[in-house]
C-alpha cells in the first residue's frame, strides 16, 4: 500500500511529502525522504517489551509492573528529573510536565544541550522570524552559519532554500546568493558562493564586524577578522545589505561554541540591523524532530520554554541551575525519568556518572547508550511511524505526525497517562468529570 | 441529570430586557430551563448582581504570536505566578498568563467565552492545542485574511465569490471561527519590509488596495451566512493622524447584514489619533463616534490602554516594527507564508507620557461618546492595552466621572490639551455594563442564538454573579466597590457548574471550541479546484492533505453551521 503525504519523524525539518509503501506492516519503500529520514522507517532495533536489569542480564516485566515501577520511583524521589522528549509528540510532552508539576519535579528537555543559548538570547532580545515558505518563495540572500544542512538536514536546500523553486524567484538556483560560514570546508560550504572560513571562537567578533559594515563604520575593520578577509566581510555586508530578502539560518555550531548564547545575541541583532535596509528573517536550524514542539508546550503550560523546577509549587526556570545538565553533575537529582532521548550519549562524564548512581527509567522504542544506565526500560511505539501526534517543525509550525504502522506498542502518551493518572490516585488528586 | 436552582439573582440579561429584576433562575443539565424540581442543587445569590457570563470578543489568549510573547519573556512570566493548588495548576506571566493562568483569571472574573482576535490558518493546529489547554471557556478562533494570497488574486479579478469560496474553505480547514484582517495588504507588503499607509495604497505585487481587500470580504462574509461579520483590525495603527484613514475605511462598509453588523472594527483607540507627530497626536475619538453613531452596521471595541507594563503583540507586523524602533527593546516578528504577519514587543504604558495619557483618554472617550453600548464594546485588545485583569478598573471609570477626574489629575499635565475625556460627564450604568461585556458580544459574534450572553430559557448555563448589590450601591462614589465586584465572582457557573467561587476555581473542566462551517455548492468547493490545489502545492510548505486541523483537535466541538449562497 503506497501511503502519500507522509510526515517524516526524523528531523525538525518535518518534510510532509514522502511516499511510503507498506506492506504487510512493513515499510518496504521510502521516497522522497533523505537517508536520515528513510532510515529511520526502515530502522528495526525495537525492544519487544519492558525490559529491567538483573545480575544475570535482563528480564521482561509487564506493562503493570513496569507503570508501578516508575510511579514508585518518581513518587519516592526528593529531586527527580523528567527529561528528553525530542522525538516524541507534543501530547506525551505535555504529559510530561504534567507529571513533573504534580510531583515537584524538574522536567527539562535536550533543547538545554541544543538551541538553550538561543533561547536564551532571544529571550535579551527577540527573535525575527518565519515560516520556511517565507524563505522559498522570496529570500535572494541565505546564510547558514554553523551548521551544515547537507548533512544534517537534507532536504532542507531543496524544500526551503536554495534548490526550491519559490513564487517571487524565476529561476530560483540561479537568483538566490548562498553564504555558508563555519570553522571547516563542510558538503555544505562546497556549494556556497561565498564560504566565509573563520577560526574556531571567532564568530563573535565576525558577526560584530557585520553589524558594524551594516551600519556604515567600516573604517574600524581590521584586515583580517578571526581569520576572514576585511575584503570578504564588506563583500558580504554589501551582499546583505542589497538582498530584496534575507535569512540566516544558524547551528549548533554558533550556539555551543565559545560565546554561546552572546553569539546568537550578535546573530539576531545583525538581523535587526540588516531590516532597517531590507527585509532580514532569523531561524535556528533546531535538530530533532519535535525539540521545537517541547519548547512550545512547555511555555504555553510553565511559561518557560525548557529547565522548569516545579520544587516549590510554581514553576521555575533558571538555565545553569534547573537544566538536566547541572543537576545531574551537581549530585541533586535522585531518581531520572528519560523518555525520547539518549541523554548518556550526549551529557558530560559528571552528569552521566551521577545518571549511573540513581534510579533511570527510560521510555524510548530503541536499544540506546542510556538503555545501560537503565534500572528500568519501556519501549513505545515511534511517534510518526507506529503512534501519531503533533510535532512543531523548526520555524514553529505544528504538523500532525501520522500512523502507519501498527506494531502492538503503546504510544508514549499513553504510558505516561498511566503514569500521570496513578500518581494523581495516589495523591488523591480530587478526580473531576469534564464541564 | 444535574439541576441547579440560583435564587435570589439580581439579574441585568440586556438581550431579553431584563434590567435589575431579582429572580430564580432554574437549570437543568446545563441549560437554563423553566424550573428544575425539589431535588435541585440551590445557591442563595443574595440580591448579588447576576449577569450572563462574560465574553470577551478581541483578545490574545492562544497560539503562535502568544505563546512566543511568554518565551522571549521570562520577566513576565515570574511577575505574575501561582502555585499548583487543588485542582489548578500552576501558573506563570503577567501580561502574557500561561493557558491555565488566562483561564482561571477570566473565570474569576466571571468570562466564560473567549475570541482569540488572530490565528494564522497555517498555525491553527497550535491555537487549537492552547484552546484545550483553556479549560474553563468557549473559545473562537479570528482567522487571519489580511495577506491571503488566492484571497488577493480573488480580489483582484473582483470575483466576491471565489473569495468567499476560500474563506469558506479555509475557515473548515482550520477550524476558524471568523474573518479576521488585520492591516489588510499591509502583512503582504511586510514580507518585503514594506508596509501600506491606509486604505489607497496597492499592495506590492499583487496590485489590489486595502480598500479592495476589506470590501470583497465583507460581502463574502455575508455570502457564507457567518454568524460575526468581518473583524478588522485597520490599517495605519498606531499613528498620529490615523483617524482619516479609519473613517475611510468606516466608510467603505455597506448595511448588508439585519440581525448585526457589517463590520467589527477592533481596537478603535489605536485608530483614532489626531496630529501630524507624536509631538503634537491628540485625541479624535469624537469624529470617530461621529461615524459610528451614524452606522449602525459598525460595531467597535474599545482597545482601552491601561497605564503599567503590558506586552504588545499582533499579526500587525510593520507596526511592531515601527514601535520596536521607538521603544529599541526587545522585538519579536514571524511572518507565515501566503498569509500574514506577526510582532511582538513588550512596552510601559506611563503617565508620564503625554502619548501615552492621549491613548489612555482615547479609547474612555470612544466609549462615552457611541451612544449606543452596543456599538462599542469593553475590550483592551488583551494584553496590547492593558492585560485583560485591568477589565474591572475600566468598567469603574466608565461608571464614574469622580474616579476619572481623580485619575485625570494624575496624569500628564498637558493631557487636557489634547483631549475632550475631561469635559464628558457621561457616566455608563449597569446595563450598559452588561451589554458591554457579554451581550453585546454575544450579538456582535453572532453566537446569541447558540444560546451565549444572555439568561433566557434555552441559554447555556454560563452565569456571573457579582458580590455586589446594585440598588445599596452608587458607582459614581463608590467605584472602588464597583472594580472589586467585577475582580471577583461570588459564582461564576459555566455549562450548569459551578467552576469558579470567590476566585477559587474548583473543577478541571473542558473547552469548547466553537468555529463555523459555511456549505458551499460543489462548484465552490476550493479542495478540488484545480488552480487553488496547484498553487497551494506550489508555494505552500506544508502539504495540502496535511492543512487541515484534524478533529482530534477539537475534544469538543461547537460547529456553527450555515449554508453559503454563491
Amino acid at each position: 500500500m503506497l501511503l502519500k503525504d507522509v510526515v517524516c519523524p526524523y528531523c525538525a525539518c518535518l518534510c510532509d511529502d514522502l511516499d511510503v509503501t507498506v506492506e504487510g506492516n512493513r515499510v518496504t519503500g521510502v521516497d522522497n525522504a533523505c537517508d536520515l529520514g528513510a532510515h529511520k522507517f526502515q530502522a528495526g532495533n525495537r525492544l519487544p517489551g519492558p525490559v529491567r536489569p538483573t545480575e544475570k542480564g535482563w528480564d521482561r516485566v509487564s506493562r503493570e509492573e513496569a507503570i508501578g515501577f516508575t510511579v514508585d520511583m518518581l513518587l519516592s524521589a526528593d529531586r527527580p528529573l523528567i527529561y528528553g522528549w525530542s522525538t516524541t509528540s507534543v501530547e506525551a510532552q505535555s504529559l510530561g510536565i504534567h507529571i513533573a508539576e504534580e510531583i515537584g519535579g524538574v522536567v527539562d528537555a535536550t533543547t538545554s544541550v541544543c538551541h538553550g543559548p538561543s533561547i536564551l538570547a532571544i529571550q535579551e532580545v527577540g527573535h525575527p522570524g518565519c515560516t520556511l515558505g517565507q524563505v522559498k518563495n522570496r529570500a535572494d540572500v541565505v546564510i547558514y552559519w554553523g551548521c551544515n544542512p547537507i548533512e544534517a538536514h537534507p532536504r532542507h536546500l531543496s524544500r526551503y532554500t536554495m534548490y526550491s523553486d519559490g513564487f517571487f524567484l524565476e529561476n530560483a538556483f540561479k537568483e538566490r546568493t548562498l553564504i555558508v560560514a563555519d570553522i571547516r570546508p563542510t558538503e555544505s560550504a562546497n556549494v556556497a558562493d561565498e564560504f566565509v572560513h573563520l577560526k574556531r571562537g571567532g564568530d563573535y567578533a565576525v558577526l560584530s564586524a557585520l553589524r558594524a559594515i551594516v551600519r556604515g563604520k567600516t573604517g574600524s575593520i581590521p584586515s583580517h577578522v578571526a581569520g576572514v578577509s576585511r575584503a570578504q566581510l564588506l563583500r558580504i555586508g554589501e551582499v546583505c545589505k542589497n538582498a530584496k530578502y534575507g535569512a540566516f539560518f544558524f547551528g549548533m555550531g554558533l550556539t555551543q561554541t565559545v560565546g554561546k548564547y552572546k553569539n546568537i545575541r550578535n546573530a539576531i541583532e545583525l538581523v535587526d540591523e540588516l531590516n532597517r535596509h531590507t527585509k532580514w528573517t532569523l531561524t535556528p536550524m533546531r535538530g530533532h524532530f519535535n525539540v521545537y514542539g517541547f519548547n512550545e508546550v512547555c511555555t504555553w503550560v510553565t511559561g518557560y520554554p525548557y529547565a522548569v523546577d516545579f520544587s516549590r509549587g510554581m514553576a521555575f526556570y533558571n538555565p545553569g541551575e534547573t537544566t538536566a545538565v547541572d543537576i545531574l553533575a551537581r549530585k541533586e537529582c535522585d531518581a531520572c525519568l528519560v523518555v525520547a532521548s539518549d541523554p548518556a550519549a550526549h551529557f558530560p562524564r559528571a552528569a552521566v556518572e551521577h545518571l549511573a548512581e540513581i534510579p533511570v527509567v527510560q521510555i524510548d522504542p530503541v536499544v540506546n547508550a542510556t538503555t545501560a544506565f537503565c534500572d528500568l526500560q519501556i519501549p513505545v511505539a515511534v511517534t510518526g511511524i507506529d503512534a501519531e501526534g503533533t510535532a512543531y517543525r523548526m520555524d514553529g509550525v505544528p504538523i500532525r505526525a501520522k500512523k502507519i504502522l501498527d506494531l502492538g506498542y503503546p504510544a508514549d502518551s499513553e504510558i505516561l497517562r498511566e503514569v500521570y493518572q496513578q500518581i494523581r490516585d495516589r495523591k488523591k488528586v480530587r478526580e473531576v468529570k469534564p464541564v | 441529570m444535574t439541576e441547579l436552582l440560583l435564587r435570589n439573582a439580581c439579574v441585568i440579561d440586556p438581550l431579553n430586557r431584563v434590567n435589575g429584576d431579582v429572580m430564580d433562575i432554574a437549570i437543568r443539565d446545563g441549560w437554563i430551563v423553566e424550573s428544575v424540581g425539589n431535588g435541585a442543587e440551590v445557591i442563595d445569590a443574595r440580591g448579588f448582581l447576576t449577569l450572563p457570563g462574560g465574553i470577551d470578543s478581541h483578545t490574545h489568549i492562544c497560539g503562535t504570536k502568544v505563546n512566543f510573547g511568554r518565551y522571549m519573556m521570562p520577566e513576565d512570566m515570574r511577575a505574575g505566578r501561582t502555585i499548583r493548588k487543588g485542582v489548578m495548576h500552576a501558573t506563570s506571566g503577567y501580561s502574557v498568563p500561561t493557558t491555565y493562568g488566562n483561564s482561571y483569571r477570566y473565570s474569576a472574573m466571571g468570562y466564560t467565552s473567549i475570541l482569540e482576535g488572530a490565528m494564522a490558518p497555517l498555525e491553527a493546529r497550535h491555537t487549537h492545542e492552547e484552546f484545550s489547554a483553556t479549560p474553563l471557556q468557549d473559545t473562537m478562533a479570528n482567522t487571519l485574511f489580511d495577506g491571503n494570497w488566492p484571497v488577493m488574486e480573488a480580489v483582484k479579478e473582483k470575483d466576491v465569490k471565489r473569495a468567499a469560496a476560500i474563506v469558506a474553505w479555509t475557515l473548515a480547514a482550520v477550524k476558524g471561527f471568523a474573518v479576521k484582517l488585520t492591516n489588510p495588504g499591509g502583512t503582504e507588503a511586510w514580507g518585503w519590509g514594506k508596509n501600506v499607509t491606509c486604505i489607497r495604497d496597492p499592495v506590492p505585487h499583487f496590485e489590489v488596495t486595502p480598500a479592495e481587500i476589506i470590501e470583497t470580504l465583507i460581502r463574502a462574509n455575508e455570502l457564507l451566512r457567518l454568524p460575526h461579520s468581518v473583524h478588522l483590525h485597520c490599517n495605519n495603527l498606531g499613528a498620529p493622524g490615523n483617524y482619516q484613514c479609519t473613517i475611510g475605511t468606516f466608510d467603505l462598509v455597506p448595511d448588508l447584514n439585519k440581525e448585526r453588523q457589517s463590520l467589527y472594527a477592533t481596537h478603535v483607540q489605536f485608530h483614532a489619533y489626531g496630529g501630524t507627530s507624536w509631538k503634537d497626536i491628540n485625541s479624535k475619538a469624537e469624529p470617530v463616534a461621529y461615524s459610528v453613531n451614524r452606522k449602525p452596521q459598525i460595531v467597535i471595541d474599545m482597545g482601552q490602554m491601561m497605564f503599567g507594563k503590558t506586552t504588545t503583540m499582533t499579526a500587525d507586523g510593520p507596526m511592531e516594527w515601527n514601535l520596536y524602533r521607538l521603544h529599541h527593546n526587545k522585538w519579536s516578528n514571524h511572518d507565515v507564508e501566503l498569509e500574514t504577519t506577526s510582532g511582538i514587543i513588550p512596552v510601559y504604558y506611563s503617565k508620564k507620557s503625554l502619548v501615552n495619557c492621549v491613548m489612555w483618554a482615547i479609547g474612555l472617550e470612544l466609549a462615552l461618546l457611541v451612544k449606543d453600548p452596543w456599538q462599542c464594546l469593553l475590550a483592551t485588545d488583551n494584553p496590547n492595552g492593558a492585560p485583560f485583569v485591568r477589565y474591572p478598573e475600566i468598567i469603574g471609570l466608565l461608571m464614574s466621572k469622580r474616579y476619572r477626574d481623580e485619575e485625570f489629575r494624575t496624569i500628564h499635565p498637558d493631557t487636557g490639551k489634547r483631549v475632550i475625556l475631561d469635559t464628558l460627564d457621561r457616566e455608563l450604568g449597569w446595563h450598559d455594563i452588561a451589554v458591554m461585556t457579554r451581550a453585546g458580544q454575544a450579538k456582535a459574534l453572532g453566537i446569541a442564538k447558540i444560546g451565549k450572553g444572555h439568561l433566557g430559557v434555552g441559554a447555556e448555563a454560563d452565569i456571573a454573579v457579582y458580590p455586589i448589590r446594585i440598588r445599596d450601591t452608587d458607582p459614581s462614589r463608590d467605584y472602588a466597590a464597583v472594580v472589586s465586584a467585577f475582580q471577583r465572582t461570588a459564582w461564576t457557573i459555566k455549562r450548569g457548574r459551578v467552576v469558579c467561587r470567590d476566585g477559587d476555581v474548583v473543577v478541571e473542566g473542558t473547552n469548547r471550541t466553537i468555529w463555523a462551517n459555511s456549505r458551499v455548492p460543489e462548484a465552490f468547493d476550493m479542495g478540488r479546484d484545480p488552480e487553488f490545489v496547484k498553487k497551494f502545492d506550489r508555494y505552500y510548505t506544508v502539504r495540502m492533505a496535511n492543512y487541515p486541523v484534524q478533529d482530534a483537535y477539537i475534544p469538543r466541538s461547537g460547529c456553527i453551521e450555515s449554508e453559503a449562497v454563491l
